[in-house]
């Protein structure tokens, strides 16, 4: 893992000073709100409906065990014993006192962490694949690249005040786990004929008000071009971008208004200009923060036991079926751990749990852990040998859900349980139609199937992108929920197509019962999931399902 | 174009220190019970307590004029986001649900 050098220690030390004489000031009464809420967007904290909140970045994902329990200790000492992990790779603590904030960066920054940049306009965490250096399909770790975008964005005083938010993500893998489609600047490794590595670039997705699939702005990009190359898009972006209109002012609609064409002819001018100016710094930095992602030492060991308990144990094997990836390493596993159980609220671990998989990681998974944007934990490198023990630890912490990538893994923003911006609650939702699975015991017949809920236009809950897409809204001074479907995550994707009216909260889950009662009579066989079967068959079928009553009066 | 006629309003806004939602009172005190807040009936008088409230940039932020109808026991919220703010978060028995201040 990357270890901080004495620059990052004292930036991060230096940040957090000046923040504690920032809360100190608007305490006492000399900053008003409006001087000081840049001041705390900057440092991450936000003021929601019954709370302020700290968003701290996990930058790609990563976390070693000290820092888990670092997390762990925050939740209990300053907040109410747990966290909640988001869409984009980061922690939220729900109830911080504003006073307590300086104390909860200096801890962050005992362990390497900080909440700089995960708000306000600027360039936000910056997004990996969550089983990268993991991945049996992986063609680099894009780590080091994302650290070394990280280092560049951080406190870049050209990048501070951009129009709006600005979120990169980066895979090494051709099977996109990092939404690199969905984002301002979605960064592939790939290799050109010549077997270079490089990337293309993917500029101008997003989802939000306005969701757009990014576009291909460069096919091939040499490695070593990368910063100077991300700066030349963010540069025109910052120029570009409009400042007039808040709901225009991302970079998708810059480049839709721009023309994919002209932006890029501009980002190509700029690129010349400035791509003197880094001198080859940048990829002997690249180079030393390679060196921090080496390999663990992967060890040789039997599957024995492994195989007895999948052939003794059907919970086991249900968990061991669903909850495990392609390691690159033979006789590893990727273990996901699902913080999704039946009924709990996605995304939010306890303290006891955080420290339940910081021993883990420590002890079996060569002291990593990973966020993923579709909140879970993941614990990259675990030889198959100790699953057992594994699987025993996590079932004795609740933390055992054979539940991931199934109806019931969901994704659910906090919604008007907590946000200020939300116009309907997510997790309840969420929790009700996990509940109702679950009690069906289907989901596992159900198969692969992504649902997605968002409590607001801004899709923090990614709606666009699920094959069921639930965008929760105030219809007249009662929540309702839109359902989009045939959305799409991955390398292939896709924005959902809206369904229809919306659905009252009483009567959404009902209504996501009759879509998949279709869909298990419409399929081909089990092999066909949801996204297939839809692609196949179109929106007709799953909308009379939606819509029995309307059917029956054209019917009449 | 004839102005909306006005409905019952009270002034509410977050605790500087907590971040915990409160509400005026009619004897110019921070509630964080919405049931003891003043309900204001009157356009002019709203403005003023408005006023009044963000002119206390030291104990609250973002306050603002919400409407509020008459209960049993004092103003209730109309709508939903007012009614979470109450009570706290649906999922966990976390916030003023639990804390009775």
């Amino acid at each position: 893992m990357y270890k901080y050098n004495d620059f990052d220690e004292g930036f991060v030390r230096e940040r957090v000073a000046q923040f504690r004489a920032q809360v100190e000031r608007r305490i006492d009464g000399s900053l008003t709100e409006d001087e000081f809420k840049p001041l705390r967007l900057m440092n991450g904290l936000y003021l929601q409906l019954h709370a302020y909140m700290l968003r701290v970045a996990i930058p790609y994902g990563t976390l070693n065990s000290g820092q888990m329990r670092q997390l762990a200790m925050i939740a209990d000492k300053w907040d109410k014993g747990y966290g909640h992990f988001t869409t984009r790779q980061n922690i939220q603590f729900n109830w911080p006192k504003l006073a307590d904030v300086p104390d909860i960066l200096e801890a962050l920054a005992d362990v390497e962490m900080h909440a700089l940049q995960t708000s306000g306009n600027t360039i936000r965490n910056v997004t990996a694949d969550h089983f990268a250096g993991a991945a049996g399909d992986e063609i680099a770790d894009p780590r080091p690249v994302a650290e070394l975008v990280r280092q560049w964005s951080t406190d870049h005083p050209e990048f501070q005040f951009l129009p709006r938010k600005f979120k990169v993500a980066v895979t090494g893998s051709p099977n996109d786990r990092a939404v690199t489609k969905a984002h301002d600047i979605g960064l592939r490794m790939v290799r050109n004929d010549a077997g270079e590595p490089g990337f293309e670039v993917i500029v101008g997705g997003g989802l939000g008000r306005t969701p757009m699939i990014g576009k291909v702005i460069r096919g091939f990009l040499p490695q070593a071009d990368l910063l100077p190359y991300l700066e030349a898009i963010v540069s025109v972006y910052n120029v570009l971008g409009r400042r007039d209109n808040k709901y225009k002012a991302r970079i998708k609609i810059t480049v839709a208004e721009t023309g994919l064409d002209e932006f890029r002819a501009r980002v190509d001018d700029r690129f010349e200009q400035i791509r003197g100016q880094f001198g080859g710094y940048d990829q002997s930095l690249l180079a030393e923060i390679e060196q921090a992602f080496a390999a663990p030492t992967f060890r040789d060991a039997g599957l024995d036991k492994y195989d007895t308990l999948r052939a003794a144990n059907p919970a086991f094997r249900a968990w061991s079926d669903t909850n495990l990836s392609d390691h690159r390493a033979p006789g590893y596993a990727i273990v996901t751990v699902s913080i999704k159980a039946h009924g709990a609220t996605p995304g939010d671990a306890t303290s006891d749990q955080m420290r339940a998989l910081a021993d883990l990681a420590e002890r079996f998974g060569h002291d990593e852990l990973r966020i993923s944007h579709e909140q879970n934990v993941i614990l990259p490198h675990v030889h198959k040998s100790d699953l057992p023990a594994v699987y025993a630890t996590l079932r004795d912490h609740g933390l055992a859900t054979a539940n991931v990538g199934l109806i019931s893994d969901i994704i659910a923003c906090p919604g008007m349980d907590y946000c200020a911006l939300a116009t309907a609650r997510s997790i309840p939702i969420a929790q009700e139609i996990a509940t109702r699975f679950d009690e069906l015991k289907l989901e596992h017949e159900i198969g692969d199937l992504k649902i997605k809920i968002s409590g607001c236009i801004n899709a923090c809950g990614h709606h666009h992108v699920g094959h069921i897409g639930i965008l929760g809204l105030d219809r007249a001074g009662v929540e309702n929920y839109q359902i989009t479907l045939g959305g799409d995550h991955t390398e292939t994707a896709a924005i959902g197509e809206r369904a229809g009216p919306g659905f009252s909260a009483d009567d959404i889950v009902p209504a996501i019962e009759r879509l998949i009662d279709a869909y298990l009579n419409l399929r081909l066989d089990a092999d066909e999931t949801f996204i297939v079967a839809y692609r196949r068959l179109g929106l007709a079928p799953f909308k009379a399902a939606l819509y029995p009553e309307k059917e029956a009066v054209h019917a009449a | 174009m004839s102005r909306r006629a006005f409905t019952p309003k009270v002034v509410t806004a977050n605790a500087l220190l907590e971040g915990d939602a409160v509400w005026l009172t009619k004897d110019d005190r921070w509630t964080r019970h919405m049931n003891e807040a003043e309900l204001i009936e009157d356009e002019a008088v709203a403005d003023d307590r408005l006023l009044f409230a963000i002119a206390q940039p030291d104990v609250v932020v973002g306050a603002y004029l919400v409407d509020a109808k008459s209960g049993e026991n004092g103003p209730e919220p109309t709508h939903f986001r007012e009614d979470f703010r109450t009570n706290g978060p649906s999922n966990y028995a976390h916030g003023k649900q639990v804390e009775g201040l």
